[in-house]
């Protein structure tokens, strides 16, 4: 992989990091309220995914969707905007922390039913190529929404049409507090790829290397016209299923083992070893990012709320 | 019986509790309701106690609900939790076209008591797909009932009876009452379904309140009552199939109705009241029906826009003045 994407994909990584971090901190501040889901952990996935898409690809994403946000090319600050409800979020503030969208970039939005995403994804893909366009369409989705008929019925119409649309399984291993091994048929997502006659593979999901190789034969095939894929992402949520979370169904040495397989140090490792950048260089690049992050929750917190007066706005087209 | 202060949640949890003791036909399925005790805590415990009835789920919301008919029709009586009412969107079928019309397609020969609990409402910021009022979902689908508690000791009742009944229940939990207590009985006993409740008897105009509406037009009318307004409190506990001499009676008394609930107004529960009264006691009317309700908007996120689209005890109490005043 060239140096420069390889910086890139380090920096959106950085920046989904420090992101989740201050949510973090402004929940635990009180100054963000509802349901919140972090992706920290899981940052190569979906950093390495978007690298190769363009702002007029699709993605959808999930309850767990900072990352993609970002990742699809959002603003810290307009999301950060968001998560705390103010007018100046990607939704006005009418969103929160489950919903970002920002469909110029191609975000067709985070969404708070499981697996909603997928065939909401597949119809952007048929849009594509209805309209003869070379754009594909990415969904991402978790473990636990393998399971929901709607991954099915994506799956097997995407593969019918041939649409050119990957589906992206981040395995992070639980549904909220149920292990994948107690809730799902098979050890390995990727496997339910036969039932559809499309290639499904298993990746290292903090390991941007193997996903950088599957997403590339993954987007090529569907730009051939070849039809879906399917990959999965094995990898891990550092945090509960949502902030408060007691996370009483796993062992702080089961969270210590995988915090050691970061995947942002595993690259910085890497960066090193090949002496692509200095630890300078990288303390840099997380300078910046956490400046980023700062910035964007200063403007988050002194942006106004939305004005109630618009409240019904676009219920309808006006 | 003896009472003690006991919190929403954990009225519903005794009530699980001491029907899983028994009856063992009854058992528990859902999203982590098993090892966690679910999302909102309610189902602890009894896993536990009573692993093989107490079955955690993949996120398979139509298996849920299909699973609980299936066991039903054949004998059992599961008490299905959907995490928040409105995952019943990604189940609709399964209870729509199917649990709620087993007893007639099966010519009566079977029944399919089961009970669906779900977490409703508006209130903890949760937006769009998490904090709908589902009740008119289903209050057009004959063979289903639909019950829906404002108090501790009304939801332990409530739900005894429900997973008693003999037809499905869908079992509307409040989100916002979790943490409220009350005066609950430690011993078992049933709230009767089909029975609305006069919460507070008056004269001169009738609130029809659901859930969350019920304390709001308590405060309205202990501030109308100031002004002289005397006003006559009905929560009707079971929003379908519907008691209606209860409300019928006190409107037919008082000659003036308000209903307030929350979700959107456009067909809302308190159309069918307002629909209701017109036909049964028009000629007892003095002032033309209002409704309190959520605008019709889904419910956003920021916490100024929730406030704002979702009704307060000021616009119950100035929607009585205005009937009062027609
Ligand atoms: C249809 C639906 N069912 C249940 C939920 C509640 N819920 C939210 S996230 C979640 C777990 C999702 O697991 P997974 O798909 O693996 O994603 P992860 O949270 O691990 O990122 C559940 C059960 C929901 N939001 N939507």
């Amino acid at each position: 992989m060239d140096k420069k994407r390889l910086q890139s994909i380090y920096e959106t990584m950085l920046t989904i990091r420090y992101f989740e971090d201050k949510a973090l901190s402004l929940f635990e501040e009180n100054q963000l309220r509802g349901s919140v889901h972090l992706c920290t952990g899981q940052e190569a996935v979906a950093a390495t995914v978007c690298s190769h898409l363009r702002d007029e690809d699709y993605i959808t994403s999930t309850h767990r969707g900072h990352g993609h946000c970002i990742a699809k090319g959002a603003e810290p600050d307009k999301a950060m905007a968001e998560l705390m409800g103010k007018a100046a979020g990607y939704c006005q503030g009418r969103g929160g922390s489950m919903h970002i969208a920002d469909v110029t970039k191609g975000n067709l939005g985070a969404n708070a039913i499981v697996g909603a995403g997928l065939p909401i994804a597949a119809g952007a893909a048929l849009s594509a190529k209805l309209r003869k366009t070379d754009q594909v369409a990415v969904a991402f989705f978790g473990d636990g929404a393998s399971n929901e008929g709607v991954f099915h019925e994506a799956l097997n119409l995407a593969s019918v049409w041939k649409l050119p649309i990957i589906f992206v399984c981040e395995n992070n291993q639980f549904g909220i507090s149920t292990h994948v091994s107690k809730s799902t048929s098979v050890q390995d997502i990727a496997v339910r790829a036969k039932a559809y006659d499309i290639p499904g593979e298993v990746v290292d999901g903090n390991d941007v290397f193997s996903i950088d190789e599957a997403i590339k034969r993954a987007i090529k095939r569907a730009k051939a016209g070849e039809g879906p894929s399917l990959i999965e992402c094995k990898t891990y949520r550092w945090y509960g299923h949502w902030i408060g979370d007691p996370q009483v169904y796993r062992t702080k040495e089961d969270v210590e083992s995988w915090k050691k397989k970061c995947p942002i140090k595993r690259l910085e490792t890497y960066f090193l070893e090949n002496k692509i950048m200095t630890q300078q260089e990288l303390t840099v690049m997380h300078n910046k990012a956490v400046e980023v992050i700062d910035a964007a929750a200063d403007f988050a917190i002194s942006s106004s709320d939305p004005d109630p007066a618009f409240v019904l706005d676009n219920v309808y087209c006006e | 019986m003896s009472m003690r202060k006991i919190s929403f949640g954990k009225a519903i949890n005794e009530a699980l509790h001491q029907e899983m003791e028994r009856d063992d036909s009854v058992f528990i399925i859902g999203e982590d309701v098993a090892k966690m005790g679910g999302d909102f805590g309610v189902t602890r415990g009894i896993w536990q106690k009573w692993p093989d009835r107490a079955k955690d789920t993949a996120l398979s919301e139509s298996a849920i609900i299909g699973l609980a008919s299936g066991a039903a029709v054949c004998g059992l009586r599961p008490v299905a939790e959907l995490m928040f009412a409105d995952f019943i969107g990604v189940a609709f079928d399964q209870l729509v076209n199917n649990a709620a019309k087993l007893r007639y397609m099966f010519n009566g020969e079977v029944s399919c008591p089961m009970v669906v609990r779900a977490p409703t409402g508006s209130g903890i910021r949760t937006a769009y797909h998490h904090s709908q009022s589902v009740e008119p979902w289903f209050m057009n689908v004959p063979g289903l009932v639909i019950v829906a508690p404002s108090t501790p000791y009304e939801a332990k009742g409530l739900l005894i009876a429900s997973i008693r009944n003999e037809d499905p229940v869908i079992f509307l939990e409040h989100k916002s009452f979790y943490s409220i207590k009350g005066d609950v009985p430690e011993e078992s006993y049933e709230v009767e379904l089909f029975k609305a409740e006069v919460k507070r008897e008056g004269r001169d105009v009738t609130i029809v309140a659901t859930m969350s509406m019920v304390a709001l037009a308590e405060k309205a009318a202990e501030k109308l009552a100031e002004e002289g307004i005397s006003v006559e409190i009905i929560d009707p506990r079971t929003l379908f199939p519907l008691d209606k001499d209860t409300i019928n009676r006190s409107v037919a008394k008082t000659g003036r109705l308000v209903i307030a609930q929350e979700g959107p107004k456009v067909m809302g529960f308190g159309a069918e009241i307002a629909a209701m009264v017109v036909e049964d006691v028009f000629e007892y009317l003095k002032a033309p029906v209002k409704r309190v309700t959520t605008m019709d908007v889904p419910i956003p996120f920021s916490p100024v826009l929730e406030d704002y689209v979702v009704p307060t005890d000021v616009d119950i109490t100035e929607a009585c003045k205005a009937v009062v005043e027609f």
